[in-house]
């Protein structure tokens, strides 16, 4: 049965980039902006929940309240989540819940970031019983390695081809030249990605997806706070933060093995196949009913894997998808219209809001440069660490 | 001097001339985990919490590869000055029917990889200090 819906009445951004300022900049002047296009005044916002940034971001591990001090502390309630690329979707969940139950009608949604150069690497010390910190010392398993793996078991399984990667990237660039919002505003062609290095066999720099600075933020209402304030707002009809059933068979980012089905059968569908599932069962609606998705790319080939996971075709198919154009903008069902993370580079607690921002633009016709046509309705998906699902299905 | 050999890490392979990882097992459900689980079994439907250790298949197939072509950041320690690129490993036991990641010795190409090939399971350098050789399972085609 269908969950009850919340209206999104306000989206807001700051800019992706290496900005190398306070996190709280971003996700305030995301905030304004959400609260300003939902008309919406913050001493009116009872609930705050931030996404938090563990990365050099002043304080460390707070953020909602961070935030809320900047904006002004208005004795809203406040929750701070932190579920690694899965954050922001942990934010929106539990702002809906909260809208949901009653205890508010009027939710602001905020994650930002600050990100360092380079690799993410864990936490320092000696930490012999955090697998994030073991598997850099025992494997040197960065995070590509685990894309390399899975991008190189797709050229295995269904003969993926290095040239279908690299164009992932390529259309994915295309819609972020366009995004004012993206990082990266260059359109690259395929000879651009195999000039760049390799970085984990398949994969090259251009494929693997950065770190950026950057804030996203939602306005997030009940319907009949909404009715009152905008004719038709767009709505959140389903939002999935699903953990694994175990035995996760897959090899998962930052694990050293999947798990054994020796003993329990792995489960009828796989955990990333889970992932929108849940979401599409929430909002009663399907993947023949999606307009277009904002996937994790991750890597490039990643997008492909999201693109099977979250329904649009049966396993092994995406690549044929891509090749026909249906995934490119003015396809079938237009995937990462924003440019993704491809185009974006990850700004981790604000990715997950900022793939919603992205889809509420779309649903109102107002994503100029990089418009899905007739856009109805979207899903958003991806991974955190350690088991955060995250996904939002989101229509007119 | 020589230096003394040492386990990068306590408790997860055994070293010598037949190497092996060691795994649990629920001595209840029998469920078998890697890295070993010594505390509370995960299966969602066992309320165990004993465990016999069990030596993992030493072969298995090739499930899928990498490179690491650029140095990994710390903890990572590179066992040359120089940084060496050196493949990943993730392989597919059939007994336990799971997949374990590990380094391939870094003199061995990426080019000698090929997935569906059977690859065995050997102890080697992760990296040295003034005393010690910390050692490391890694997978190499057989
Ligand atoms: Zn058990």
């Amino acid at each position: 049965m269908a969950m009850d819906e919340v209206a999104v009445l306000g989206a807001g951004m700051h800019p992706w980039g290496k900005w190398g300022r306070n996190f709280v900049e971003y996700g305030v002047k995301a905030a304004r902006d959400a609260l300003n296009d939902a008309g919406v005044d913050w001493k009116d916002v009872g609930f705050v929940a931030g996404g938090e940034t563990i990365r050099n971001g002043y304080p460390g591990f707070v953020s909602g309240a961070s935030i809320a001090s900047a904006l002004g502390f208005n004795g809203a309630h406040v929750g701070s989540s932190y579920g690694a690329c899965a954050s922001g979707c942990q934010a929106i969940s539990m702002a809906r819940a909260q809208i949901l139950s009653g205890m508010t009608d009027v939710a602001l949604v905020v994650g930002a970031d600050t990100t360092p150069k380079g690799f993410f690497a864990p936490t320092g010390g000696n930490r012999t019983d955090d697998p994030d910190w073991l598997r850099f010392r025992l494997l040197g398993a960065t995070n590509p390695v685990y894309f390399g793996l899975y991008a190189r078991r797709r050229m295995e399984l269904y003969g993926d081809t290095v040239e279908d990667f690299a164009n992932v990237k390529v259309k994915n660039s295309q819609c972020g030249a366009q995004n004012p919002n993206a990082r990266y505003p260059k359109a690259f062609n395929i000879d651009d990605v195999f000039a760049s290095p390799m970085v984990s066999d398949p994969l090259r720099l251009l494929q693997i997806c950065a770190t950026s600075d950057g804030g996203a933020a939602l306005v997030l209402t009940s319907m009949e706070y909404a009715r009152k304030h905008a004719t038709d707002p767009v709505r959140i009809k389903g939002v999935s933060t699903v953990t694994p059933q175990y035995p996760n068979t897959n090899i998962e980012m930052p694990d050293f093995a999947g798990d054994s089905a020796f003993a329990v059968a792995q489960p009828g569908v796989s955990y990333r196949d889970s992932i929108a599932l849940r979401a599409y069962e929430q909002a009663g609606l399907g993947p023949e009913e999606m307009s277009m998705a904002e996937v994790y790319d991750l890597s490039s080939a990643l997008e492909l894997d999201w693109v099977e996971a979250i329904g649009l075709c049966q396993p092994g198919e995406a690549a044929k998808l891509l090749r026909e154009g249906d995934l490119s903008l003015g396809g079938r069902i237009p995937v990462n219209p924003s440019g993704g993370l491809g185009a974006f580079g990850e700004a981790i607690p604000a990715q997950a809001i900022a793939q919603v921002c992205e889809l509420v633009w779309q649903i109102r016709g107002e994503a100029r440069g990089r418009q899905v046509e007739n856009a109805k309705a979207g899903v958003t998906a991806n991974m955190g660490l350690f088991g955060h699902g995250s996904s939002v299905v989101v229509s007119a | 001097m020589s230096k003394t050999r040492t386990p990068a890490i306590d408790g997860w392979f055994k070293d010598g001339p037949n190497p092996a990882l060691i795994g649990t097992q629920c001595t209840s459900c029998h469920s078998i985990f890697f890295p070993p689980e010594r505390t509370f079994c995960r299966n969602p439907a066992c309320m165990n919490d004993e465990f016999s250790d069990k030596e993992l298949s030493r072969s298995g197939k090739l499930w899928s590869y990498t490179t690491n072509n650029y140095q990994p950041p710390a903890p990572f320690v590179s066992p040359k000055e120089e940084y060496e690129p050196f493949a990943v490993a993730a392989v597919e036991l059939a007994d336990e029917k799971m997949i374990v990641l590990g380094q391939v010795p870094a003199h061995i190409p990426v080019e000698q990889l090929e997935a569906g090939m059977e690859m065995e399971l050997v102890v080697d350098t992760l990296f040295e200090d003034d005393d010690n050789e910390y050692v490391v399972w890694k997978w190499r085609p057989v």
